[in-house]
């Protein structure tokens, strides 16, 4: 069993006229199922509209499944009783850095989610500290949010789910609204409380060059999941990708060019290394070939 | 820029009276608003004058700043005090056409503007030295009482932070919005009140569509983060009254004392 | 009230020209025709917009002062394409809200068809359909119940007929690759990509001789940010508009436009080709803003061995380079 189990899961959203009958139905999230075991880095690719941020939602039990379940750390979304359990197993992180901030100071920020959960003030106080450090925020704690920047920003409501000691943290699309250099502090944090803390990430986003670390990679489409594997597998169908809306890295794109050109380039090319250690060993092939 | 507006007028210094517990703040400064209407007496003011200026120094709060947050009631000041002059019955000292100013007028101009400054000054020292977030706890916990009687006093705290926190950023995007239509060539300063209102609909839709944005983002991040309302809640920072707090409690009664007695025994004046 | 006082001095909107003019007069001696000789050199095409000496400041008066923008000068001509890149912070949002005097500089100017826009009983409205300008998120600004009407705003604002104003609205939508169904559609009612050309639309129906777009393609997925990028390259194709792009992605200025000024902590950088701009790729670094990622593929391929010219900024172009060097 995964820390995350999301069965046959279909979501649809009833769209009413302003009279409040039913227009139609749209399906949002299409017969998905998904398992994510402890300790992974999985990401969630798709165009907007494709559904993703609608399933992220139901992992913490922010929306419910009109069909199927959603398990997490073996609590099921669907049974009320489970609901502060399973927001406080998985947390997470949205995509505007302005509109999830509550506290008025960084450190009343971090604070909140175990002033929710009814920890003592003692060690409130000490999550804080915690989680403030581990994100390298804890010299911000008595600023006021408004005066950080946007990956700051999103730094500090990291910390704030990690004050929570959530075995998951699903991210939706938390660069999206940032700058490079943002979006590089951001995927640099989750990438850390992975490898360090051990935490399971589901990255939700839009951005390829984000996913290429990942575990596992699921391409979202109209609801339903369009394709999967590690992110090698994923990048190597370029023209899929494309048809999904979606961009490969450019050096991706790149060996994809070049293999179309005629030259033996293997599929899945992902960093600039692997694509020049490529280029080198087809030269000194063809210097053996005809020397 | 906007960003660094916050509302309230905090100025961040150490000293006592910062670190005192906002309750205690709230309740001195109450108890000091009362001392001000008990007696009209010089002897009680000058007592009051000099309980205002120990706290101010105490606070490390600039006087000129102080006084800064006096010029919204300057017009108020001036009005009250040209109606107390002129329109108060007894002894003539000039006219102006067929309007008489009184002795009896002119004291009690003094009398009203000295209260209405003490008053103002007084609760500005507690706004000066205490953050709104504080400022809140401490209505929060003084009204603790009235969730008895089914008052949401936590909710009402929690909806009092929220808007602080949010006004700033508000401001700023009205702000922006504004710049977006102008680049459109609007114009909010030609023409009538009618025009003018009708102007800032292209701000008013798209700042209400943004706010009503936001508070639904946010109300899905607190949830996320386990809120649930004041049930079962602890504080990271709870309120807790310090020696210091009871000290300034002695000073409030004592203060207050001296006021009862130098006005039992110097009576009020007669206005 | 005491932050809507804050709030007109601070940001400037239509703030009071006098104080800023006397000034500036010192510096409006320099000499217009000079000036453009010396920024321009030898491009032929009419000059359009010429930025003099251009400083702002926020929070003037207290110890707080940030100067935002620091002596920038450039000159924008006809049918130009720019690339204005720069960190968050570095000056580029304050910079192009000079173009349309919706800040005003607290010394230099902003000459437009060679008319100073600071000078007192300067048409700043007419300014403003000239230069339009599109700001980040710009969905964020639709307000009327369908997208015709709102793209109608701005034209009705600087005084077109009604008639003329529906036309221009029709055009224009038209033109930003909407499809008819929209024209009666609630503008709140399409999805992020088609919102974002409504506004973009209500801006570019003022017809205007300059486009300023801050990061048109914000929040979009890649697939909705390339079809703006190429929406808004379809737009040169029709008269000499001069396009403006602010950006912090190096691949897409890259692409698009023939000219990159760099802006850096309220100062201009560089200025000149994407060639010539990115051969500063040590510079780049430094600041933290990189230049394109096929920049850096050919420099390590030179590294490895491979002989390939390292000035190449897009994938097709990297793709030929590494077809010859491979022969």
């Amino acid at each position: 069993m995964g820390i995350v189990d999301i069965n046959k899961v279909t979501f649809e959203y009833i769209r009413r006229d302003e009279e409040g009958n039913v227009e139609g139905i749209t399906t949002a999230v299409d017969g998905v199922s998904l398992s994510v075991k402890p300790g992974e880095f999985i990401a969630i690719l798709g165009h907007n509209g494709s559904g993703k941020s609608t399933l992220a939602k139901q992992i913490n039990a922010m929306l419910f499944p009109t069909e199927g379940t959603v398990v997490v750390d073996g609590l099921d979304t669907n049974n009320e009783d489970n609901l502060l359990q399973i927001r406080q197993t998985a947390g997470m992180v949205f995509q505007n850095p302005d509109n999830q901030i509550i506290g008025q100071i960084v450190d009343e920020e971090v604070g909140f989610g175990p002033e929710n959960l009814g920890v003592p003030t003692e060690e409130i106080l000490q999550r804080v500290e915690e989680s403030l450090k581990v994100l390298g925020m804890y010299e911000y704690r008595h600023k006021s949010p408004n005066r950080l920047s946007g990956g700051q920003k999103q730094r500090v409501s990291i910390a704030s789910v990690i004050a929570m000691h959530p075995k998951c943290i699903v991210f939706d699309e938390p660069t999206a609204m940032l700058d490079p250099k943002g979006r590089f502090e951001v995927i640099q944090a989750a990438r850390a409380l992975n490898d360090v803390e051990k935490i399971t990430i589901i990255l939700i986003t839009h951005y390829m060059e984000e996913v290429v670390d990942a575990d596992r990679v699921f391409v979202m489409d109209k609801g339903k999941i369009a394709m999967s594997g590690t992110p090698r597998e994923i990048f190597s169908r370029v023209s899929e990708l494309k048809d999904l809306r979606l961009t490969v890295p450019q050096v991706t794109e790149l060996a994809w060019e070049l293999k179309k050109s005629g030259i033996p380039i293997r599929d899945g090319i992902l960093t600039r290394e692997e694509l020049t250690e490529e280029l080198k060993k087809y030269i000194s092939l063809r210097k053996k070939e005809r020397p | 820029m906007l960003r660094d507006i916050t509302l309230g007028q905090y100025y961040q210094a150490e000293s006592t009276i910062h670190r005192l517990d906002p309750r205690t703040k709230l309740i001195i400064t109450f108890v000091y608003l009362i001392s001000l209407f008990i007696y009209t007496n010089p002897y009680v003011f000058t007592l009051a004058a000099a309980f205002l200026i120990l706290v101010t120094l105490l606070s490390k709060v600039p006087f000129k700043y102080i006084l800064k947050g006096l010029k919204p009631i300057g017009f108020l000041l001036l009005f009250t005090a040209v109606m107390n002059i002129f329109f108060t019955g007894g002894e003539v000292i000039f006219s102006v056409w067929k309007i008489e100013a009184t002795k009896e007028g002119v004291q009690r101009a003094v009398y009203m503007s000295v209260r209405l400054i003490f008053l103002v000054f007084g609760s500005n020292i507690m706004t000066l030295t205490t953050t709104p977030t504080r400022l809140t706890n401490a209505m929060e916990s003084l009204m603790k009482p009235l969730s008895v009687i089914k008052i949401p006093v936590h909710e009402i705290a929690m909806m009092m932070s929220i808007a602080l926190r949010f006004i700033p950023i508000l401001v700023d995007e009205m702000d922006k919005i504004m710049k977006a239509q102008l680049a459109r060539g609007a114009d909010f300063e030609s023409g009538n009140i009618i025009k003018k209102t009708k102007s800032l609909i292209p701000v008013l839709v798209p700042l209400f569509i943004s706010a009503f944005r936001r508070a639904n983002d946010l109300a899905m991040a607190m949830e996320a983060r386990c809120y649930h309302g004041g049930k079962g809640r602890t504080q990271m920072k709870p309120l807790r009254y310090a020696k210091r707090d009871v000290a300034a409690f002695l000073v409030s009664v004592v203060y207050m004392m001296a006021v009862i007695m130098i006005g039992h025994y110097t009576g009020s004046v007669k206005l | 009230m005491l932050f809507f006082k804050k709030k007109n001095k601070e940001s400037g909107i239509e703030s009071a020209p006098e104080t800023i003019s006397a000034e500036r007069d010192k510096n409006s001696e320099t000499d217009l025709s000079a000036l453009e000789k010396e920024n321009s050199s030898r491009d032929p095409r009419v000059p359009l917009l010429v930025a003099d000496h251009l400083v702002y400041e926020y929070s003037r008066g207290t110890n707080q002062l940030v100067r935002a923008l620091d002596d920038v000068s450039f000159t924008i001509r006809k049918g130009e394409f720019i690339g204005l890149i720069g960190h968050t912070g570095s000056g580029k949002s304050t910079l192009v809200q000079h173009l349309n005097a919706l800040l005003s500089p607290v010394s230099g100017t902003v000459y437009f068809n060679g008319e100073d826009v600071f000078e007192k009983g300067y048409d700043r409205k007419k300014l403003r359909s000239k230069v339009g300008l599109v700001f980040q998120y710009p969905e964020h600004q639709l307000f009327e119940e369908t997208v015709f009407a709102d793209v109608c705003f701005g034209p009705k604002n600087i005084g077109m007929s009604r008639k003329q104003a529906e036309l221009t609205a029709y055009e224009t939508i038209k033109k930003v690759g909407l499809p008819d169904e929209c024209f009666y559609q609630s503008p709140f009612d399409l999805s992020g990509g088609q919102k974002r050309r409504v506004a973009i639309a209500g801006v570019l129906a003022m017809k205007p001789e300059l486009l300023v777009l801050d990061e048109p393609t914000a929040g979009l997925d890649p697939k909705g940010r390339e079809e703006i990028l190429t929406m808004i390259d379809s737009l040169r194709s029709d008269g000499d508009m001069a396009i403006v792009l602010v950006s912090h992605s190096m691949e897409d200025v890259a692409q698009y436009a023939d000219r990159i000024m760099v802006i850096e902590k309220g100062k201009k950088l560089f200025d000149g080709t994407p060639h010539e701009v990115f051969s500063h790729i040590k510079e780049l670094d430094e600041i933290g803003l990189a230049a394109p990622e096929m920049s850096y593929v050919m420099r390590d391929l030179k590294k490895a061995g491979i002989d390939v010219n390292t000035n190449i900024l897009t994938v097709s172009e990297a793709r030929d380079e590494i077809l010859r060097a491979l022969g």
